[in-house]
């Protein structure tokens, strides 16, 4: 037998961390969305295929902003001095990942919205004018869709990974200590993105593209999950454990049916009978995909937090 | 350069809590939250048990997890004797330096900072020893500059068996229990 007692009781820290609520998942699935997006609009750029006004890498900047927004506002609720929130941008830490990933949303916002100067949907152009006017000179700029395209794909490529690497430079939680989630946050917030995009595209070939896409960064995804666990189960003691809590441990009903069967697995099975056209496209594989998704943030969050290196023996 | 540390004896810790109240009432911790704490811990089974009591608190790392991830610098390193320490107008209370803790030794100050043991540094500089040394009524807690090889930390350190709390989370704390 061996006992732990504590005198210790502190909010937020005892019986075990809990520092972070819904509003850090939200956020984190948040910004991998966006970063998936902004990586698929610059994919359509940088390859041609925006012609017309119909390519879905016109109507991806504005959603992307919202969301985006969204996400941020929900960051900004968990902070406890809100007041001093500007101090983010008073330094650059270099070995902090929330210090990269403030300086990174900085730069998100105006790349977000140069893209969304290229087309500005008539329905807002002629309620604000002088965006027509910004439009106008943008798009004077010679090869300005393929400078959009690269700046897209390399900032939305360091938003999906900061999200990640923000979980795994916190030493203490065994369970984060792998740089994959970097990887694995970045080909999550892919296949979420493929997925809301697939059902937003207008254009029938970009759809069935993006199904397509969504299918191989599933599996792909699937290969990471699996490396994540080689990793941490081929390390010490404490990783061994934390690694049990989502395999064997109290997270693991919520892992196993929400993010890996109903998340992956069935519609990553619904897409490839749509995608060959022996059903119908329906809505109901990419909002698995997107909900999966978000549970992956939310359950990597809390059963990271619980995990520990002086309780690992108390964990089953 | 001085290198501050703490050594406790927990042959003669007895888990009074002096050491607790003390810093209570000396850093004004709010009700319902401690910057120091005891520990017992308990091994074997009936009747061949062994049990260690051990006052905690910051480990005051050489390799501070909380300063590295602070976004804002407000996590930082004294310039003197390496101690961890939080400038409270700079903390934007994202709460990263709690959960990258592996002692769990900070916590959300009711005002909203990140809040934590400072070694009593505003004691220290005027050359007292931190509240929680100074009112342990066995002895068991010392403070000192490991720099210094005269001093009662080191020269404890060289002659007594001692462990650290999870020295294998890379921090490199710089509390020492003796057994």
């Amino acid at each position: 037998m061996n006992e732990l007692t504590t005198t210790r009781h502190n909010e937020l820290i005892d019986p075990f961390v809990h520092v972070w609520g819904w509003e850090i998942p939200v956020y984190l699935f948040l910004g991998g969305l966006v970063a998936g997006m902004m990586i698929i609009a610059g994919y359509f750029f940088i390859k041609g295929r925006d012609e017309g006004h119909k390519c879905i890498c016109y109507q991806i900047p504005l959603l992307a902003m919202v969301l985006l927004s969204l996400g941020m506002f929900a960051l900004f609720l968990d902070l406890e001095h809100k007041a001093y929130v500007w101090r983010v941008y008073t330094t650059f830490e270099i070995k902090s990942p929330m210090s990269w990933g403030s300086w990174i949303l900085l730069l998100v916002y105006p790349a977000l919205l140069v893209n969304f100067l290229l087309h500005v949907p008539a329905w807002i152009g002629d309620r604000l004018p002088f965006l027509n006017h910004g439009s106008r000179m943008i798009r004077s700029i010679k090869n300005i869709k393929r400078h959009v395209g690269k700046v897209n794909l390399v900032l939305g490529i360091m938003l999906g990974t900061y999200t990640g690497i923000l979980l795994s430079a916190l030493g203490a939680r065994p369970l984060w200590n792998s740089a994959i989630l970097g990887i694995l946050f970045l080909v999550s917030g892919l296949s979420t993105a493929s997925a809301l995009v697939h059902m937003i595209a207008r254009e029938r070939e970009e759809s069935e593209m993006l199904a397509r896409a969504d299918n191989l960064f599933l599996t792909i995804e699937l290969f990471i999950i699996a490396l994540f666990f080689i990793g941490l189960l081929s390390s010490t003691e404490v990783q061994i454990r934390s690694a049990m809590l989502l395999l064997t441990g109290p997270y693991a009903a919520v892992f196993w049916v929400f993010v890996i069967l109903m998340g992956i697995v069935v519609p990553l099975f619904i897409q490839n009978l749509s995608v060959s056209h022996r059903i119908k496209h329906t809505p109901v594989a990419p909002v698995m995909v997107i909900l999966g998704g978000f549970i992956l943030r939310f359950v990597l969050v809390q059963a990271g937090q619980y995990s520990h290196y002086l309780n690992a023996h108390f964990i089953k | 350069m001085a290198r501050f540390a703490m050594v406790i004896d927990t042959k003669k810790c007895v888990g009074c809590m002096d050491c607790v109240v003390a810093c209570k009432t000396e850093n004004r911790v709010p009700e319902g939250f401690n910057r120091d704490w005891i520990t017992t811990e308990a091994r074997g089974k009936f009747p061949s048990v062994q049990m260690e009591i051990r006052s905690e608190r910051c480990n005051h790392c050489d390799n501070p997890p909380c300063v590295h991830c602070c976004p804002t610098g407000a996590s930082h390193v004294h310039t003197l004797g390496g101690v961890v320490l939080v400038h409270h107008e700079l903390c934007i209370g994202c709460k990263a330096c709690l959960a990258s803790c592996p002692y769990d030794a900070r916590f959300i100050h009711p005002e909203g900072y990140a809040d934590k043991c400072t070694f009593c540094i505003h004691r220290v500089e005027k050359g007292m020893d931190p509240a929680c040394v100074a009112v342990c009524p066995t002895h068991c807690m010392y403070f000192g500059d490991l720099e210094d090889p005269h001093s009662p930390v080191s020269r404890l350190l060289t002659a007594r068996r001692y462990h650290a709390i999870a020295p294998e989370a890379g921090t490199d704390p710089q509390i020492f229990y003796l057994i």
